[in-house]
């Protein structure tokens, strides 16, 4: 059966408030999918939610990988399934090695029915993979000794997340900005990554406002998500269009949509100036 | 809830937890009445063989004790101080190698992995078995330099007059109620005496344990590091469990001469009920640097400061301190650091973890003399809370009598991010693994400062005390 995620009517809440009211997504194995939006739409939240953060709060709605449910799985057992979400922030861990820190990961994602205190693979066959991986990004290797996104530059931030997607070779990827704060030559070397996994090998989610990303890696499908519903679907054309004209039509067509939208970024910056 | 490693009914994910926990039986041979007297106090002398010094000594120590009042500060001390064994002597004689020491003591050290960690790295070994060294190699190129290891009793016997020039001259009998009592009853502790210029590269070790119910444990540790020297020094405790309270009080003192360096490093890993009440203190002088590593995990109530006085210009001391209070455990620890000349700099670095219930608390001295001009001196310390019944407190203490000083405080106190254990968590680490790996985390600064062995033994304490602390 082809690895499929597969997300149904989900309402998503965070403190209360609703973000997400009624996504229909459904990722398989060789896909790519874009997930485009203007600001506030629901984008990043998505993304975590499929991985399972525990802030938000699941109102309605199913989500299934393979027919397994996720919604009752935390996010290291969704990520022993096969999810992988590269974060769009990601946040430092003081004093925790990149190398360390992955070799227990790669360890728990590749054996599932690793209990906790059992050995972490050999050391030795880690670290030429790891190298391998390191040198196809261009990365040092003195990189995997320093801490965990531990005064990382933007740019690096986002190739350590990269090395990781690569290292742990999921099911599915969900890719946040990854893009954003990555030189075009980065973003070549991250789509190279991203091809030697093998884009067939796993079903991709590229959440993004550039192309840079998309022109290497050409969704199969493009999903336009605004006030917390994805109101349009369409191929690579339609990432294009949003690219070089923006949300004008799309912000016309669906003007429910676009209120709820409003309303969300307005009680977000309530929320900041607060 | 796992919060106490030392209870052996928990499944041990580790596969090395119960070697922390195992109560071998020994047959004392000596063991003074319970209590506290200047009849049982002149019969511990009596039964080291001691000269009539070390005994006078020991009963002026006992007068000052009996007069001094209990602290106020710090932690809550519920101790009866007659209902404590002062003195036990566990074998004959000292064993000079391995096949003299009795086997009871042995399995305890097998199961402790001394000897073979001694075959892998460690030249020199004393390792304390209840009061007494029982144990003790030295490689011969040490002796052939002149350097001196032995356990304190001995030293006393073979090298009077260099103990009797140093003991109680860094930490006088008179400092503090628990000096005095170390004073009059202590028993065992190293002696290390570095001639001048003589640099040890490898580090000194010894291991200590509390084995009989009841007993106090007063190592006394003398270390003079001679002109131009050099040595580092590693003490590391593991501690089994008894029901009733136990007390170790140990005095360490510390000399380091102009130009000498000296790293002293300590992980304690004590039982859950003992009283720790610890005074270390070292004296640096002119470009001489004093450095103390001080773990603290474990024991009901610690009170520790390692001291840093800086005699003479150019000197420095350095204090990394670490605390880890769990249920029921009170982590009062810091530093303290008395610059008295000029052009001496100082740091202190403490970390402290608490979680289920446990109170860690900073408690730092920073003082500068009148005439210390040109001094620095920087304290930096972080706590880390794991949930909410737990608590930390800061308590430093500034005293400046200098305007041309530079002294720096850093403090910050936090919680384990949810982001943090969200971003581990979502490569596939579970919660405890994750809460674990940002703890080790933490205290990375101090674990790369040990030697390889201990910083090992280190994480494997900490995931087990992290095991199911969140959630």
């Amino acid at each position: 059966m082809t690895d499929t995620l597969k997300i149904d009517n989900l309402h998503v809440s965070v403190e209360g408030k609703p973000i997400l009211r009624g996504v229909n997504l459904t990722i398989r194995r060789g896909e790519t999918h874009a997930l485009m939006g203007p600001n506030g739409s629901g984008k990043s939240t998505l993304g975590l939610v499929i991985m399972g953060h525990p802030k938000y709060q699941v109102t309605a709605g199913t989500m299934t990988l393979n027919g397994e449910n996720l919604l009752d799985k935390s996010a290291d057992e969704r990520a022993r399934l096969g999810l992988f979400y590269a974060f769009q922030r990601p946040v430092a861990i003081p004093g925790v090695k990149l190398a360390d820190f992955l070799r227990h990961a790669a360890t728990n994602v590749r054996h599932p029915e690793r209990k906790e205190g059992e050995e972490l693979m050999p050391m030795r066959e880690f670290r030429r993979e790891l190298k391998g991986k390191m040198e196809q990004l261009r990365m040092e290797s003195e990189f995997a000794r320093r801490y965990v996104n531990d005064g990382f530059s933007g740019g690096e931030m986002k190739r350590a997340e990269i090395l990781q997607l690569a290292m742990l070779q999921p099911k599915i990827a969900i890719l946040d900005e990854t893009d954003s704060g990555l030189d075009a030559d980065a973003v070549r070397l991250a789509s190279q990554s991203i091809a030697e996994i093998g884009r067939e090998k796993m079903g991709l989610l590229i959440i993004t406002h550039h192309d840079k990303l998309l022109e290497h890696n050409p969704p199969d499908f493009t999903h336009v998500i605004l006030g917390g519903r994805i109101v349009e679907t369409g191929g690579v054309e339609l990432a294009n269009e949003l690219h070089t004209q923006g949300y004008d039509r799309i912000r016309q067509a669906y003007p429910d949509a676009d209120e709820a939208n409003r309303k969300m970024v307005e009680k977000e910056e309530a929320a900041a100036v607060a | 809830m796992s919060t106490d490693i030392l209870n052996p009914t928990l499944a041990d994910p580790i596969g090395e937890i119960n070697k922390y926990d195992f109560h071998t039986e020994s047959k004392p041979v000596f063991r003074a009445q319970k209590g506290l007297n200047a009849e049982i106090v002149s019969q511990i002398s009596e039964m080291k063989n001691e000269p009539d010094w070390m005994r006078q000594f020991r009963l002026e120590a006992l007068e000052i004790f009996f007069s001094k009042p209990m602290p106020k500060w710090g932690g809550n001390i519920a101790l009866d101080f007659q209902d404590i064994y002062y003195y036990l002597k566990p074998a004959e004689h000292q064993g000079k190698t391995w096949e003299d020491v009795p086997e009871e003591i042995k399995k305890t050290f097998d199961r402790l992995g001394i000897p073979e960690a001694e075959k892998k790295f460690l030249s020199g070994v004393k390792a304390q078995f209840e009061s007494e060294v029982v144990y003790g190699s030295l490689k011969d190129d040490l002796a052939k330099k002149g350097v001196l290891f032995t356990d304190t009793d001995s030293a006393v016997r073979e090298h009077p007059e260099i103990v009797q020039k140093y003991l109680a001259t860094v930490i006088p009998s008179n400092d503090n109620k628990f000096a005095a009592l170390n004073s009059a009853v202590w028993s065992g502790g190293s002696f290390i005496y570095v001639p001048p210029g003589v640099k040890i590269d490898f580090p000194l070790q010894a291991y200590f344990r509390i084995n009989a119910e009841r007993m106090g444990q007063f190592e006394r540790t003398l270390i003079i590091v001679d002109e131009g020297a050099s040595v580092h020094y590693v003490e590391g405790c593991t501690a089994p469990m008894y029901s009733s309270e136990s007390l170790h009080s140990a005095v360490v003192e510390i000399v380091v001469k102009r130009g000498a360096r000296c790293r002293y490093t300590t992980i304690q890993n004590w039982a859950n009920n003992i009283y720790n009440l610890v005074t270390k203190r070292a004296m640096a002088y002119a470009d001489a640097t004093m450095e103390w590593i001080d773990g603290n995990l474990g024991s009901r109530l610690t009170m520790k400061y390692p001291s840093v006085y800086m005699m003479e210009p150019g000197a420095r001391g350095e204090v990394l301190s670490i605390a880890f209070a769990g249920a029921g455990q009170h982590q009062d620890a810091g530093a303290k650091l008395v610059h008295c000349a000029p052009n001496t700099s100082g740091q202190i670095i403490s970390k402290s973890i608490s979680k289920n219930g446990g109170r860690a608390s900073y408690r730092g001295l920073v003082k500068v003399e009148k005439g210390a001009k040109n001094v620095k001196t920087n304290v930096v310390c972080d706590a880390l809370i794991l949930d909410a019944k737990s608590r930390s407190d800061t308590y430093p203490y500034i005293e400046i009598a200098e305007q041309d000083v530079s002294v720096g405080h850093e403090a910050s106190v936090s919680r384990i991010g949810e982001e943090q254990l969200f971003y581990l968590m979502s490569r596939g680490l579970t919660e405890d693994e994750a809460s674990a790996m940002i703890v080790n985390g933490f205290i990375e600064p101090l674990v790369k400062e040990l030697p390889m062995e201990y910083a090992v033994e280190m994480n494997r304490l900490i995931q087990l005390q992290m095991e199911g602390s969140v959630g």
